[in-house]
């Protein structure tokens, strides 16, 4: 599975995340703000072209990924649900770990695509180029289990922590920054709830 | 007796506490996330002690806001409790309920307001108001311990029903304000406010 690695050794964000929706089954997905949306989208392929109906596609609210993810679990336990989000967006929203953590719902899962840099507003490098590392930030949070994909290798470990262990869990995966084609899932926030609303039997 | 005048109390309204709580049991609230404030101390207790509601606490109130959202997405009832000094925190979330025409509830305990002793709640409780309704919410201002609620239903009707962000603001007329007394070891309070 090095077809997923870029030149640098890190991973390719797109193809990671193509990868590891192979996988989603029934689950519920929320993307961060920015490109983890644009990436969702993009690996939507052979759904509509505005985006699959059981995935949040957020292009605001930086910092609000993971507890939309909480708000959702919780309201929807027997669906998995996968927050996908950048290394930024979790940093900016990083004490809802711990409300994650305490809550403790068995169905949430968090990937953090971690390129160290704000990739969206001119690649300004992050706080996770430096020092930084939201996978202990995380284990210290209390989040039950957290792993850093390091190598190919991980990748089975990684699609049994995301969609199988009892949550909330974690995991941190090193992205490459890499310019990638927009791929925009709907702006219309109201039409994106009302369908996702939609696709859980859900009105009013 | 006892259980009669607390019913009393609720129906007077002098239990506001317990008057919002049955609010929330009534209109199946199912999530609240909360950053703390002395004035809600007994509405939490109330909440934390039903095994209908979850009682999550935030480390910031902006998390409320994604909170009460993916809760929405998910079809469960959801509210925001916090300080007015927590209304600081929220103003970039509430471009959610807006953008998604999701319902957020919000329940506001105000200082800086009726008989504040603390300059520093003061900029943040008078601008409160005035930040909500820029960010598009509407605002339930109750200055009457047993008007208090009555307002929450209105507002939980007014969320849920019309998807639109609501918040009540509980009057510091209402939680009390409090006296701060050099050298004794904690602040003393004049009715529930604290720090």
């Amino acid at each position: 599975m090095s077809e997923l690695l870029t030149d640098n050794g890190r991973f390719d964000r797109r193809k990671l995340v193509a990868y590891l929706l192979k996988r989603r089954g029934e689950a519920l997905m929320v993307g961060g703000l920015g490109a983890p949306t644009w990436d969702l989208a993009a690996a939507d392929g052979d759904d509509r072209a505005d985006g699959n109906d059981c995935n949040v596609y957020l292009w605001g609210g930086m910092g609000l990924a993971c507890s939309i993810g909480l708000g959702l679990a919780l309201a929807q336990p027997t669906r998995r649900v996968l927050v996908v989000t950048g290394d930024g967006e979790m940093m900016m929203g990083i004490g809802s770990l711990a409300t994650a953590a305490a809550a403790a719902p068995g169905n949430l899962a968090i990937l953090v695509l971690d390129n160290q840099a704000f990739g969206e507003t001119g690649k300004q490098a992050g706080l996770t180029a430096g020092p930084t590392d939201i996978a202990r930030m995380a284990e210290g949070a209390g989040i039950a289990a957290v792993m850093t994909l390091d190598a190919p290798g991980d990748l089975p470990a990684l699609e049994t922590l995301l969609f199988d262990e009892p949550g909330p869990v974690l995991a941190v995966a090193p992205i490459a920054l890499t310019n990638d084609p927009l791929v925009l899932p709907t702006n219309n926030g109201a039409a994106m709830a009302a369908r996702f609303r939609g696709a859980l039997g859900l009105r009013d | 007796m006892a259980s009669l005048r607390a019913a009393w109390a609720v129906m007077t309204g002098a239990d506001w506490s317990a008057a919002v709580h049955a609010v929330f049991r009534d209109k199946a609230i199912r999530q609240i996330g909360t950053v703390p404030d002395a004035g809600l101390t007994r509405l939490l207790e109330l909440c934390t002690a039903d095994n209908a509601m979850r009682v999550m606490t935030l480390t910031r109130e902006d998390e409320g806001v994604g909170l009460v959202t993916g809760a929405w997405f998910g079809g469960e009832r959801a509210a925001l409790l916090m300080q007015s000094s927590g209304v600081g925190n929220v103003i970039n979330a509430l471009s959610l309920p807006s953008i998604m025409k999701a319902p957020c509830l919000m329940l506001v305990t105000m200082r800086g307001q009726w008989g504040e002793a603390n300059s520093w709640q003061v900029p943040m409780g008078q601008a409160t108001p005035g930040v909500l309704e820029a960010m598009g919410v509407t605002c339930y201002p109750v200055d009457r311990a047993e008007d208090v609620g009555e307002a929450v239903s209105a507002a939980a009707d007014m969320a849920f029903k019309a998807g639109v962000p609501v918040a009540v603001l509980i009057g510091q007329r209402v939680i009390g304000s409090k006296a701060f007394e050099a050298g004794t070891d904690k602040t003393a309070d004049s009715g529930e406010g604290a720090l």
